[in-house]
């Protein structure tokens, strides 16, 4: 059972900021989920292996080569701030 | 109690940045340096809808470094995502590897001060994607109004060396640092620049009673920067749990960071969510399936590792267990010494000078062995000149300055400052007459039984000659003429 402190726990990692309202309904919402993917308990999963990737490939790789990227414009182009060409972020602790 | 009455715990988690052209995920250039934001593209800045694409140099060189390691390849692993806030990663995961990484179960043995080995385990060895750097418009992150990032370095490939707590002190620890970094240099999967931070290295220390056999609660260390700073900041940590412990009080398990400017480690927050990664497989990566055959093919391009060369040296040579671990703890440094063996037969007395001026030097103006000034084929030249009698190795050191300040050969600088070595009795049998004549003192002191006082008639010869005369030759002179 999700209680509403593990939808506050999760919202904190997330970094998202809910109402008491929100966090009801979320909680409600995720057990829901949950439940409904409880599903696949029933399924006997003895002689499975656990799933890497749901597409069976494997080894794609490329060769070591390095290409120009973009411009220091061109990354800084859709940054809400900004300063010599870094990406200025809000105070961090 | 005091410190000596608990045993350290030591583990090291080591990240080093692979030599590759381009990034892990992308093609930019992992090249070191650049202006601020240029060596970025949308896959490594995160932008939406780009896909990763693995490099497969990376794959190789993580495979090499695990095999160096003594580690078993996987023959499945995969990549996962390591889910945190931090504004150096800008898709706010890093990808890397939690429990399928490329290569596990290694150990290697560690050489310690009074010439004894350990074994020190290897728990594992993955890859991930490095992050980016901060800079701080403030002189501390805390002080910091506000930040600014640099994504040149997110994405340059990474490999994380976990070990075994199997370190029982700050010496093992940085004897166990020492030997990774001359493995990694042998196998050139690594610059190893602790500066330029493509070698970097966190620990896990706990205290426990000796003969406790459950580990006491660890802190993690970060921030340590060069090996002096790891010694460091464990010797600090090791008194600051001791008395944490010696007060009844608990060990807080959290991260800590080196202050290096005040000599203490600092607590960063501890939130307990810091630690909740919420690791989960990368859909954008398949998984890799390595075979035995790659694994033999890497092992095959396996160079000479350090402690078969050290081996090597003890026993082609005759050189000392301690001398031999000297000289291949660097690869460039084991080089020089081959190369000054092509010139000069007698080993030990390169592994003295080696070891000797040559280290001192290159310690004292913080000079790694690439950038000597002295080629090998000049210092054999040098010894060569010892060895014939020509200079004493008192004025051998002198040329030695000469050679390091100029560059120029011992010969050149012997003829240039007039230091060929005196070996003529008759010239010295006279000096030793005019000292032996000035000095009635230390004769009597001699005769007298005083043996010590030969030393200072010889000082006395050797000052006269401004230290040419041959060391032998006077000895033996002063000898027969006090003895008559």
């Amino acid at each position: 059972m999700i209680t509403k402190k593990d939808v506050e726990h999760v919202a904190l990692l997330a970094r998202l900021e809910l109402t008491e309202e929100e966090k009801e309904k979320y909680t409600q919402q995720l057990n829901n989920i949950l439940e409904y993917a409880d599903m696949l308990k029933k399924l006997d999963t003895e002689n499975i292996q656990p799933t890497a990737h749901p597409l069976p490939i494997n080894n794609v790789f490329r060769s070591d080569e390095a290409k120009p990227g973009v411009s220091n414009e061109a990354a800084l182009a859709n940054a809400p701030s900004k300063e010599e060409g870094y990406f200025r972020v809000p105070k961090i602790v | 109690m005091p410190v000596q009455d608990y045993e350290v715990v030591i583990g090291l988690e080591v990240h080093s940045e692979l030599k590759t052209k381009s990034k892990i995920f992308c093609t930019c250039t992992t090249e070191f340096g650049g202006d601020q934001n240029t060596h970025v593209c949308p896959v490594c800045l995160g932008l939406p809808g780009v896909l990763p694409v693995l490099n497969k140099q990376v794959v190789e060189y993580a495979m090499k470094a695990g095999l160096a390691l003594n580690c078993k390849i996987a023959e499945f692993s995969k990549f996962d995502r390591k889910n945190y806030y931090y504004p150096d990663l800008p898709k706010n995961y890093q990808v890397s590897q939690f429990d399928l990484p490329i290569a596990e179960h290694g150990q290697i043995e560690i050489d310690l001060e009074d010439g004894s080995t350990k074994i020190i385990g290897v728990t594992r060895v993955h890859m991930e994607e490095d992050a980016g750097k901060l800079v701080h418009a403030g002189a501390t992150i805390s002080q910091a109004d506000y930040s600014m990032v640099d994504y040149n370095r997110t994405g340059v490939p990474l490999i994380e060396i976990v070990s075994e707590p199997d370190m029982r002190s700050p010496e093992e620890a940085k004897a166990y640092l020492d030997k990774v970094k001359a493995i990694l240099q042998y196998t050139e999967v690594s610059d190893c620049k602790m500066e330029e931070g493509s070698l970097r290295c966190d620990a896990n220390i706990s205290l426990r009673p000796w003969g406790q056999k459950e580990f006491g609660t660890k802190t993690e260390l970060k921030n340590m920067n060069s090996f002096k700073a790891l010694v460091k900041a464990l010797e600090y940590e090791i008194e600051r749990q001791a008395s944490v412990l010696d007060e009844g009080g608990r060990i807080i398990q959290e991260t800590r960071t080196w202050d290096e400017n005040r000599g203490v480690t600092l607590s960063m927050r501890s939130k307990e969510e810091a630690h909740d990664y919420r690791y989960f497989p990368e859909p954008d990566l398949v998984p890799m399936v390595i075979d035995q055959a790659w694994v033999d093919r890497v092992r095959e391009s396996l160079p000479e590792l350090p402690d078969d060369r050290k081996k090597r040296l003890v026993a082609e040579y005759g050189l000392p267990e301690y001398d031999a671990g000297v000289i291949t703890a660097s690869k460039d440094l084991a080089e020089y010494f081959d190369e000054c063996l092509k010139h000069f037969k007698d080993a030990k007395v390169i592994a003295n000078w080696v070891m000797g001026e040559l280290l001192k030097h290159l310690n004292a103006g913080d000079k790694d062995i690439t950038e000597c000034p002295i080629k090998p084929e000049h210092l054999a030249g040098l010894l060569a000149l010892i060895e014939k009698g020509t200079i004493s190795g008192k004025i051998a050191k002198t040329v030695f300055e000469g050679m390091w300040e100029t560059g120029k050969t011992a010969e050149k600088i012997v003829e240039e400052q007039g230091l060929v070595q005196i070996s003529d009795e008759g010239a010295i049998a006279a000096i030793v007459d005019q000292v032996v004549t000035a000095n009635p003192q230390s004769v009597e002191d001699y005769k007298a039984g005083k043996e010590r006082a030969i030393g200072f008639l010889v000082g006395q010869v050797m000052k006269e000659t401004k230290g040419k005369a041959n060391p032998g030759v006077v000895n033996k002179l002063l000898k027969e003429r006090l003895d008559r």
